[in-house]
């Protein structure tokens, strides 16, 4: 029994129960979000420490034996990706409570975040592919529900389409896992992927492989599949879109991570050069789409396209060093992406807008948060010495070791109009002066400071955890390092969860 | 069988997408509820169809027949049905609020959150 590998799914559950059972109190809710966040981040601390300690920790529900029960398995990239979600569940639980109003919170807000946590929690740990069809649905759900909150226009507009697509994409993942199973008859991962390396004509695995990319691709908001994101991730409450930017197109990620090395690795010729045109165009599509916006929240949006494709291109080369530069990438782009969310909330909690035009001035009245903002933001651009860097190094000096010359132009190129986006928004909203005309500025109401330090608290927070990897960035890179050998090596992954075989 | 399915199967993917790419949203919710029973009977299908077959052990603890039924797919479509049913009714009742606050169910006057 390795209960550390079930808790990181059950504590949100129990905390989003809970939070239901006090429908009424506001007090209890909050509390429950924050104790029950913080559980989890500390279960998350647990089962990661464990797996550093075994290499895989496995729990079979119900103590149905491997390839016939559902499997809980936990290896080092599910552990960091868990171990994330905890840092960010808890950040934005704290952020929360200053700037989530009453209208949220009466209508269930609570409950759905944890729901959320649970269904992103379930993904990363779980070892069965139907099951894990199952949490995305319990993820998406709760996820549809939270970008409806509020109910204005713009929402409901962007729920319609990113509803629509995210069904589809589930719709194809359930075709593809009913296809697998009538071509292979299991569905526990592992099984599945030792039966993969037995199948002699390939074909209908690559037919596979290619649904599985098309729906994790539309999860993931990879190329030419995006349109959904950058049309709904500005519209909910600011918490709301933190958590989604920085959890939810990951679970895509680390979907096709986890597919395309221990299940599809046979013919990588064909489908990781499919991934890496989709990288690419996702990198430039996503970082041309922010360049021409004016919005704060959607330069924000286009941007996580963009680094979107850096991950996929560590997975698309194949190599170790460069899945060693996914995984650092992921690492420091939840924590990066969601930290300048947040920031954009405290702007426009400041300011009462978005747009760009109408910004001005944030840095003379509030320097602390241009710091603030400048040290995610940098990251993201890829300035030494904070995490980006480490993360883009990794990945540009694999495609160049690959010989993907192509590949390494384009991302040192976005790498460049990346910094351009984050250059405008610190000249537009921080650095020029604020417009003066009246209606330019919109009615805010006033902040107490005690609220604005509740919601600078977590931003300060990500903002260390940013420094401390790109000033500790030997220690990241080694857990990324050997999160990819694991990747590497299907066998060490079947073998853990079906007992070595003979 | 198998064939007739698989062919009722492809109709109905194809009348689903269809319909979703109608402007309408109305029909764009009928084209998601076509397609994810598509799905489902794609599952049910996959595990190949046999009549009177129960995986049952004989109340005599006898042998089991020499072909069954498998039971994982129906087991499968079930769980995909119910989430589907609870997916599709948050579609249609999101569908029914979009049109009460937005006033037009054309999907190309939609367009508040691409500017």
């Amino acid at each position: 029994m390795n209960p550390e590998v079930a808790l990181p799914i059950l504590i949100p559950l129990m905390s989003g129960a809970l939070s239901m059972a006090f429908w009424r109190s506001r007090m209890m809710q909050r509390l429950i979000g924050i104790a029950g966040t913080a559980a989890l981040l500390a279960t998350s601390i647990w089962l990661f420490a464990s797996v550093q300690a075994q290499g895989y920790v496995i729990m079979n529900a119900g103590g149905w034996a491997a390839p016939f029960g559902i499997t809980l398995v936990a290896d080092l990239l599910s552990a960091i990706m868990v171990v994330l979600t905890g840092i960010i569940g808890f950040a934005v639980a704290v952020y929360s409570l200053p700037t989530i109003g009453r209208g949220h919170e009466t209508f269930g807000y609570y409950p759905l975040m944890h729901l959320l946590l649970a269904g992103v929690a379930g993904a990363f740990l779980t070892g069965d592919i139907f099951n894990l069809y199952v949490w995305f649905e319990v993820m998406l759900l709760a996820s549809f529900a939270l970008l409806i909150l509020g109910g204005e226009r713009a929402q409901m507009e962007g729920a319609i389409k990113y509803v629509t697509l995210n069904l589809l994409s589930s719709v194809i993942f359930l075709s593809a896992v009913g296809l697998l199973y009538g071509t292979l008859g299991t569905l526990n991962m592992a099984d599945i992927a030792r039966r993969v390396a037995l199948v002699e004509d390939n074909t209908l695995i690559d037919v596979l492989a290619v649904m599985f990319m098309i729906s994790f691709g539309i999860k993931a908001a990879a190329f030419p599949l995006f349109f959904w994101l950058p049309a709904a991730y500005h519209t909910p409450p600011v918490a709301v879109s933190a958590l989604f930017a920085g959890l939810l197109t990951k679970v895509g990620v680390y979907a096709l991570f986890r597919v395309f090395t221990l299940i599809f690795n046979q013919s990588v010729d064909f489908t990781h050069d499919i991934l890496l045109w989709g990288a690419g165009l996702t990198m430039l599509t996503g970082v041309l789409g922010a360049a021409a916006q004016f919005e704060f929240r959607r330069i924000l949006s286009f941007h996580i396209v963009s680094q979107i494709g850096y991950m996929l291109m560590g997975l698309a080369l194949f190599t170790p060093l460069a899945l060693v530069g996914g995984v650092f990438y992921i690492l420091h782009h939840i924590i990066v992406k969601t930290n300048l969310f947040l920031i954009s909330g405290v702007v426009y909690r400041l300011k009462g807008t978005h747009d760009l035009k109408r910004l001005g001035g944030v840095y003379k009245a509030w320097p602390l948060l241009g710091v603030l903002f400048l040290i995610p933001a940098l990251s993201l651009a890829g300035v030494p010495p904070l995490s980006g860097f480490f993360a883009k190094f990794v990945l540009i000096r694999a495609s160049i070791e690959a010989g993907h010359i192509g590949i390494t132009v384009i991302a040192l190129l976005v790498g460049l109009l990346t910094l351009y986006s984050m250059t405008k928004i610190w000249a537009e909203v921080f650095w020029k002066k604020a417009p003066d005309d009246d209606n330019a500025a919109p009615k805010v109401a006033p902040l107490s400071q005690r609220h604005l330090w509740l919601m600078l608290l977590p931003i300060v927070g990500l903002a260390a955890c940013t420094v401390f990897i790109g000033l500790n960035g030997q220690l990241l890179y080694d857990v990324a390092e050997a999160s990819a050998a694991q990747l590497l090596d299907p066998q060490g992954y079947i073998d853990a969860v079906l007992g070595e075989q003979p | 069988m198998e064939p007739i399915m698989a062919v009722v199967i492809g109709v109905i993917y194809a009348t689903a997408i269809y319909m979703m790419l109608r402007r309408s949203i109305v029909k764009l919710v009928i084209g998601l509820i076509l397609i994810s029973n598509a799905a489902n009977l794609l599952i049910f299908a996959t595990a190949g169809m046999t009549r009177d077959a129960p995986p049952l052990i004989p109340m005599n603890g006898g042998p089991m027949a020499e072909v069954i039924a498998d039971p994982l797919p129906q087991a499968l479509v079930l769980t995909a049905i119910v989430i589907a049913f609870g997916v599709l009714s948050f579609a249609v009742v999101l569908i029914r609020r979009a049109y009460q606050i937005v006033g037009v169910d054309d999907m190309d006057q939609m367009k508040d959150t691409d500017t």
